[in-house]
């Protein structure tokens, strides 16, 4: 987390560039946390895993870290307006890649947890899902780096591939665990697996959303979401 | 000092980057860097300053006056930037999650670093197929060798007087399971020799039409054939630089091929005819055809159309793997055309040996 020394008088944007960048830098560190724990859970790797487990702590110290230079940099120089916004927007982006980070941590958890999944079918689906996934964060992050409206939208649009992609994998688990029971711990991982992918997912749009009102100042508009699947059926 | 705020004070929106003014230190500098085809970027301390066609059309516009982590954002790339790390950095996930590449970091004279990025995607896939194919091979290799030790475990249990019909049939799956297991084996060690024979062209001088009325006699007296080969050649000889075991192989590949897959009862048209300089060589079958979507891969090891048909009728997959290794090694073409319902023709063509 080195900064460009040697400015006394540092200008307002020279902050808010430093500032942005580290968001940048803590997405980096997302990313390599899904693919990692994506990968240790396909090569049933543990030490891999592990050391993804580990490697959370740094997210939280950046975002720490990121925090005090957004209180610091509120305080000396009262942005307004746009540059409000702005700083506002990186705050709460890092702390959704926080969050996104927790979940790659979560899913690092299960895999010692996983050593008999090889012959569950329906796993087979997860490196598309987890592909999607961290696709959607990597162009949340990039829309963030462009300040690009538009991409941030197609971000937003791109989530329900990953909702679908956990609702099938649900039905499948769900069919293999009753006609398996011996298997149900196993599933019931990687059922939670799938829904850390789900929500890392939401996280990548949430990001997405708030990089459109930053640069915009719109909100994006309220993504329908089909068929909600919690609600009650009709006897 | 001065210029340092200028190429911060611009907030350039992805919208404003296009009609912005280049700031005067990177125009010079972008020149320069255009001459190379890889992404480059010139930094002052972490901006970027400057960047070439290359580098913004990996990254966008955007980039020029901005942070270098806001895009290369994986841990051992902003290590390197800020210093916390050294060397080059393998970083992937740029414009393509499949992409791979090797970033390096080097100082200029007047104290400003150079970001070039080298594309390893090719080497990164063709580890990526060589790992594929050992997976597959042993894949291959293990489901009939499971296949053999259930029965096995089986046979323990039939020892009975009454069992002899159930151990005889036992018997004949294992023979079947274990002759597949042979064939693979053979034509994968075919195909390690074909390709580690690959840039050495073959010496000795071949006919291709006596090698060819070699091979059907040999496919006939396999007792295989059923009368369905018709062989046409259309010159008396067709001398080529060959190896003869390779090119044999070959030919009792193809027309096997078709002799599989064709129509049952149908015909198998062989033909050698002498054209422009070259051999050309053909088989043709009345088979069902093959779809267009398959047929630039069915040269690729393991690629099966249908793999339940090609299991049962004994294919290994890497039938048309190593006739295409053999056209290679012999500088030749192999052309796969095919139309539905009507058959496949398979056309090979090998430069003869120049008459002086």
């Amino acid at each position: 987390m080195a900064m460009a020394s040697g400015h006394i008088l540092k200008s307002f944007d020279q902050d808010l560039a430093e500032l942005r960048a580290l968001v940048a830098q803590m997405g980096g560190v997302a990313e390599e946390a899904i693919d990692g724990a994506v990968t240790a859970l396909a090569n049933r790797d543990a030490d891999a895993a592990a050391r993804i487990v580990e490697g959370d702590k740094l997210l939280d110290q950046m975002e720490t870290e990121l925090e005090r230079q957004v209180v610091r940099l509120i305080a000396l120089r009262s942005p307004l307006a746009d540059d409000l916004r702005e700083v506002l927007a990186a705050l709460k982006i890092a702390g959704v890649i926080e969050r996104i980070g927790d979940y790659a941590k979560n899913i690092a958890k299960r895999v010692p947890l996983l050593e008999e999944s090889r012959s569950i079918e329906p796993i087979s689906v997860l490196p598309a899902m987890a592909r999607a996934t961290s696709e959607m964060v990597h162009a949340a992050l990039d829309a963030f780096a462009a300040r690009d409206a538009q991409a941030a939208l197609k971000v937003c649009q791109s989530d329900r591939v990953v909702d679908d992609f956990y609702n099938s994998l649900f039905r499948a688990l769900l069919t293999y665990m009753m006609e398996n029971p011996h298997t149900i711990t196993a599933a019931a991982h990687l059922l939670f697996v799938a829904k850390n992918l789900e929500r890392i997912g939401d996280h990548a749009t949430n990001i997405a959303e708030m990089v459109h009102f930053a640069a915009t100042g719109e909100p994006v508009a309220e993504r329908g979401r089909g068929a909600d699947h919690l609600s009650p059926v009709a006897a | 000092m001065a210029r340092w705020t200028e190429l911060l004070g611009r907030r350039a929106s992805n919208e404003q980057a296009a009609s912005a003014d280049e700031p005067e230190s990177g125009t010079d500098a972008a020149i320069l860097l255009d001459a190379f085809p890889e992404p480059l970027l010139l930094l002052e301390g972490l901006v970027v300053v400057a960047t070439n066609t290359a580098a913004r059309d990996l990254f966008g516009a955007y980039l020029d006056g901005e942070d270098a982590r806001m895009a290369l954002r994986h841990p051992q790339a902003t290590a390197l930037l800020t210093g916390a790390g050294s060397g080059p950095a393998a970083i992937g996930g740029l414009g393509n999650p499949d992409r791979r590449w090797e970033m390096t970091l080097s100082r200029l004279a007047d104290g400003r670093r150079l970001v070039r990025l080298e594309d390893r995607s090719s080497a990164h896939a063709a580890e990526k197929m060589r790992t594929d194919f050992v997976a597959n091979a042993s894949h291959e290799l293990r489901t009939p060798l499971a296949a053999l030790i259930g029965f096995i475990e089986t046979l323990e249990d039939a020892n009975g007087p009454d069992d002899a019909a159930i151990r005889s049939r036992f018997l004949s799956i294992m023979d079947t399971e274990a002759r597949r297991m042979q064939r693979l084996i053979d034509d994968l060690m075919s195909l390690s020799r074909i390709e580690a024979d690959r840039y050495v062209a073959p010496r000795e001088t071949i006919d291709l039409v006596a090698l060819a009325r070699v091979a059907y006699a040999e496919i006939e007296a396999g007792g295989k054939a059923g009368n369905r080969i018709q062989a046409t050649m259309a010159a008396s000889t067709a001398i080529v630089h060959g190896d003869r075991a390779q090119l044999l192989q070959l030919l009792h590949n193809i027309i096997g091929n078709a002799l599989k897959y064709g129509r049952a009862g149908g015909g198998v048209f062989v033909s050698v005819a002498v054209r422009d300089g070259s051999a050309q060589l053909s088989v043709r079958d009345e088979g069902d055809g093959i779809p267009i979507e398959h047929i630039p891969r069915l040269t690729e090891r393991f690629y099966r159309v249908d793999p339940g048909r090609s299991r049962s009728l004994g294919g290994t997959g890497l039938g048309l793997a190593i006739v295409k290794h053999v056209v290679e090694r012999h500088r030749g073409r192999l052309d796969i055309t095919s139309t539905l319902g009507a058959g496949t023709t398979v056309n090979i063509t090998i430069p003869l040996v120049p008459t002086p």
